[in-house]
Formats: C-alpha cells, structure tokens, sequence
C-alpha cells in the first residue's frame, strides 16, 4: 500500500519534470521572444533585458536555471502580458477563479452522470435507457464551444436568468453557465461508464441473492449493486478532471472567465514564457493529484485490488 | 476460444478477398452483423453522403465560390440562390460549410492515420518484445497519459504555425513545386503533427492487449518453430489478426481528432486563413450569433451529425467484429 502510494507520487513528479522541459524547449523553440515588440527595440536595450533575464546564456544553462528555480517554487516574471509581475502572484489570484469553476464543474457532472447511468442500467433496453444514452452520446459529440454560445444566449439574453459572461468573486450566478458548459462532456461519459459497470454487477449472482431475500428493489441497487457499478466511472475520474481542466481553457474563454485558461491563452500568443510554464505545471499538477485520488477511491471501492499491491 | 479475428485462416481469406468453402468467413458474418445494426447503417450512409458533398460537390458550378463577397446582400436568410443564406460579409454559407467540412474531414482522417502508425508500432513492438521494452515504453505511454493533452496540442500547434512559412519555402525550393499548391498542405501540417503525435495513447494500449493475447497462440508457435524473424512474424502473422480492434478504434479516434481540431481553430490556433474549417465556422457563428444565429446553427449541426454517425458506425464496428465485447 505504502509502496503503491510513493510509486504514484514519484510517477507525478515525473511528469511534472516532463511537462517543464517540453514547455520550455517548446517555447523556446517559438521564432519570437518575450523581447520583440511590433515597435522595433533598440538593439543595445534588447542586450540588456536579454541579460537581466539570462537569456544571453546557453540554451542548456537557462533550462539548468528554471528547472532549479522551479524546484523552489519560483516561477519567475512575466515579461509580455503582465509585465514586470511575478507569476506566483498573477495566479494566485487567477487559479482559485478556475479552481472553483473546475469544482464546480464536476460537482454537476458527476451526480448528473452516476444518476443518469444508474437509470439507464435499472431501465436497461426501455425506452427511458434509450433516451438517456442519446443524450449523452448527444453530450459527448456536442462540442463544449457550442453550448457554452447557445446557452450564454438562451439563459444569460433571453431568459436573463444568469449573466451573460464576466466574473465576480463569490457570486455563484457567474458560475453557473460555465460550469455546467464545462461539466457536461464529463457527465455524458460519466454516465455512459455507469451504465455499464451497473448493467454488469446486477448479473451477478449476489444481487440474485439479495433480491431472493425479499430486499426491495431500491435497495438492492443502491445499496449493493452501487457499490461495484461505481468502479468503471471512478477509474475514469482522473481522465474526466483532467478534461474538465482543459476544457477550462475554451470555457474562460468563451465566457470571459479571468481564470488560469485565459492567461494561459493570452500568454501563448505572446510567448510569454514564464506565464505559460505557470499554468501548465498547475494543470499538470492538478491532474495528477486527482489520478492519485482516483486511485485511492478505487482501491476502496474495490478490495480485489488491494490484495494484489 | 473462437473469438473473430484470431483464427489466421480467416484472416488470409479476407486478405485475399475469398471467402471459405463451405460456411460463412468470420468476417462476412461481421458485415451481415453490421448490416443488421440500423443506426450504423444511417451513420454510414449519411457519412458517405457527407464526404461526397465536400468532397465532390464544391466543383459544380451551382456550388458559388466560398469566398466571393456580396455585400449588399449580407447576413441573407435561405432562398434559392444560397440555400444556407449567406454570413456578414455576403459570402454563401453552404459554399463554406463544405469547402470547411472538407478540410475538417481531411484532418481528421490524416490525423487519425499519423496516430494509427505510431499506435500501432508502439503498442506491437511492446507487446511483443515484453520484458524491459514493454515495461519502459508503457511507462513512456502512463507519463504521456497523464500530460493536460489540450495544453499540449496548444503549445504544439503554435510552435509548428510559427514554422510553416519556413517549411512551405523549404518544400518549394527542393522539389520545385508551386507555392500556391504546396501551401495549403503545410498549412495544415501542424495540426496533423500537434494531434497526431498525442493521440495515440489509446490505441497503442489496445494494440498492445491484442498482441500480447496473440503472441501466444500456437499458429504463432507454428511460425516461430519454421524460424522466421521477428519482423515477418508480428507484421505478418499477428497484427493482420488484430485488424479488428485496430479498425474499431481508429474508426473512434477519427471524431476525437476533428474535436480537436475544432477546438484549436476555436480558440484561432488551428486552421488559418484563407482557409476554414468547421471549427472556423462554429467560432464565426458564435461571434455573430446576435445578429445571424444560422451561422451557428448550420455548421454546428453538420459538425455534430458527423461526430455522431463516426461513433454509431465505431461502435457497431466493435459489435460486428467482437460480440463478446458488446455493450450488454
């Protein structure tokens, strides 16, 4: 258990460390810098900020120097989008904002999801199962830059039930329309995964047990069948935070969200390096904590696979 | 076991294009198993509609160049000289919904391929050699897994853009081409490369299941005890019997891919002016959804048919060709 546990941990830091190298090499490699303008700058100041920002040094020695940097939890400057600003401070106000949608996001999804698989599997080839796994097939192959537009304009200038985009610090009604743009993808697979992992445990031969003793039906769903009907969908919650988190990128942007997604966006086509490293390692870091998590739940849910590490 | 696509008789039958005497071929019983399976059936007429409309269509002249401006006649609604209406600058929508779908779709497919080639060799080389190969490739596979794959593609795609002009002169002076023939191809170039080069994960994992499974059949015994190399007996012997997962899942690879791009040309990242795609068109729409939702509404549509019917044909693909792993 304990050795499952520092495999995994070792496992995030890897990816961690490649996440860092290929973000910088990538961005280094981009033909523009940080010190080009579309006003040309004098040469002998472009050697100066080159200098104060070490890169007049070789390509291999500055990479030598983030990775250190980064191993203390410094992220340094941005140099284009919010010059002069310390990137720990620029997301420290940004990743809450995305935190919070991101939760939020998958506080819907993941209810939604389970709900409506739980449903399809009890129902399974009625009319209402069908109906269930079209719409989330519908959810799966509906783009999230669709329905983030269509409902922004249905429930933010038709209705006017929510705003339209923008945010304010504690107001859920901001959050609304994101999250659920964001979750929904989430809850259709979520679903679909439920569906399965319940149609498969109410076959076996326990729940024809429970159901002999007279147990009412709701019962023997939730309370036994449950249980290992969640294992498919629990795997896939690592992979579905992690798309929840991508997926902010569009989202903040289509709903003007000032999370970590837009300056990430923002910061790209400025090649701001700094402020593309921070919010790459952030989302690295995040999915690779909810993996982490997800494999805890499971090896709870699931006590055949604590037998075996 | 007789699960299809494992037995190498068949397999060299349906290679070869005849069927067994006597009795029907594991893969014949797969076709009649699709044709049974009416939503996949839609799915492929409508997708086989789809591509000759983009692909065919655009070069009869009832079809109005997609980018000829009208400007007296902006934001029309549907009539009979543009059945779709035309957008903000006057230019007809159905024109450009189809010259879009047909570079959304040649994406898609050439993407799907990139993946697939890599997929493939990775996931056979590690199910096959085992061992300390397998271990370390399938490492490489759980580090890359666990990477925010959008992230990624978004970083990718931005170096590759920045290069195309450099690569569409490079390709122009060696081979002698003309520019104007060569440039929409390295246009797109970045994004085969940015998606291509992640989105193989997936399928090197089931590539490897099969192979593994394979390898330790006795028909494999059979080709290792006749001394063949290594290379004859995976690229010859195992993966024409793994042919079916491998369809299956490149048939589901393909929507993923045109999201992607989607997503990336949303954000202006993926195709660029003078060209579009649907993901162009979707982001068009939804800057002037105020003033002419059907700019959102027919491309969208389009877009989400065709997800649609890629992943009704994928999986009535993975129910015809492997029953067992069907969903009940």
């Amino acid at each position: 258990m304990t050795r499952v546990i520092l495999q995994r941990l070792l496992q995030g830091l890897l990816v961690l460390f490649v996440l860092a190298t290929l973000t910088f090499f990538l961005v280094r490699a981009l033909p523009y810098g940080p010190f080009q303008d579309e006003r040309a700058v004098p040469s002998h100041v472009r050697e100066r900020l080159e200098q104060l920002h070490g890169y007049d040094k070789p390509l291999v020695v500055q990479y030598a120097m983030r990775l250190g940097n980064l191993a203390r939890g410094e992220l340094g400057t941005s140099l284009k989008v919010m010059e002069g600003r310390e990137v720990t401070a620029i997301l420290a106000q940004a990743f809450p904002v995305s935190l919070a949608l991101g939760l939020m996001a998958m506080l819907i999804a993941v209810p939604v999801g389970v709900a409506a698989g739980v449903i399809a599997a009890v129902r399974r080839n009625r009319v209402v199962d069908y109906a269930v796994m079209a719409v989330a097939l519908l959810g799966i192959c509906l783009p999230n830059f669709v329905i983030g537009p269509v409902l922004a304009e249905l429930f933010g200038r038709r209705l006017a039930w929510f705003p339209v985009s923008g945010w304010e610090p504690r107001d859920l009604s901001f959050m609304i329309l994101p999250a659920v743009t964001l979750g929904l993808g989430s809850a259709a697979y979520l679903s679909r995964l439920t569906r399965t992992g319940m149609v498969e445990v109410l076959h076996q031969d326990f729940i024809r047990t429970a159901r002999a003793k007279g147990q009412r039906e709701s019962w023997v769903v939730l309370r036994h069948a449950l249980r290992g009907g969640l294992i498919p969908p629990v795997a896939y919650l690592g992979p579905a935070f992690a798309a929840t988190v991508s997926g902010s990128v569009v989202v903040e942007s289509i709903f003007q969200v000032p999370g970590i997604g837009r300056l990430f966006i923002k910061a790209i086509e400025t090649s701001d390096e700094a402020l593309i490293m921070g919010p790459v390692l952030i989302y690295g870091s995040l999915i690779v904590v909810a993996n982490f998590l997800a494999d805890l739940v499971q090896l709870w849910l699931n006590p055949r696979l604590r037998s075996n590490s | 076991m007789t699960r299809p696509f494992s037995d190498p008789s068949v397999s060299g039958a349906a290679r070869s294009g005849v069927a067994d005497d006597g009795g029907r071929s594991l893969w014949s019983d797969a076709v009649s198993r699709l044709r049974r399976n009416r939503a996949a059936m839609w799915s492929c007429t409508f997708l086989t509609i789809v591509v000759l409309l983009c692909f065919i269509v655009p070069f009869f002249p009832i079809i109005q160049d997609p980018a000829v401006q009208d400007l007296s006649g902006r934001n029309a609604s549907p009539s009979a000289g543009h059945w779709m209406g035309t957008d903000h600058l006057g230019r007809d929508l159905l024109a450009r919904v189809l010259h879009g779908g047909r570079i959304s779709i040649l994406v898609g497919l050439v993407t799907t391929l990139v993946s697939l080639t890599i997929g493939v060799c990775i996931g056979a080389v590690a199910g096959y050699a085992g061992g300390r190969i397998d271990a370390l490739l399938m490492r490489v596979v759980d580090v890359l897994y666990s990477l925010p794959f959008l992230i990624i593609v978004i970083l990718f795609s931005a170096l590759a853009k920045s290069h195309t002009e450099r690569l569409t002169d490079g390709i122009t002076a060696l081979t002698g081409w003309n520019r104007d023939a060569v440039a929409p191809f390295t246009g797109l170039l970045p994004l085969f490369v940015a998606i291509g080069a992640l989105s193989w994960l997936n399928l090197s994992r089931i590539v490897r299941a099969s192979v593994q499974d394979l390898a330790g059949r006795e028909f494999v015994e059979a080709a290792r005890s006749l001394g063949l190399p290594h290379h004859r007996i995976l690229f010859h012997h195992i993966l024409p019997n793994a042919v079916g997962p491998i369809v299956v899942y490149a048939t589901l690879t393909i929507p993923g891919v045109m999201l992607f791009e989607a997503t990336l040309s949303f954000l202006g990242m993926g195709v660029q002016p003078p060209y579009s795609s649907w993901g162009v068109l979707i982001k068009d729409g939804a800057d002037r959804m105020l003033s002419n939702s059907l700019l959102l509404v027919f491309p969208s549509i389009l877009f989400v048919l065709t997800l649609l019917s890629l992943n009704f044909l994928g999986d009535g693909l993975r129910d015809a060709l492997d029953p067992k792993s069907s969903r009940d």
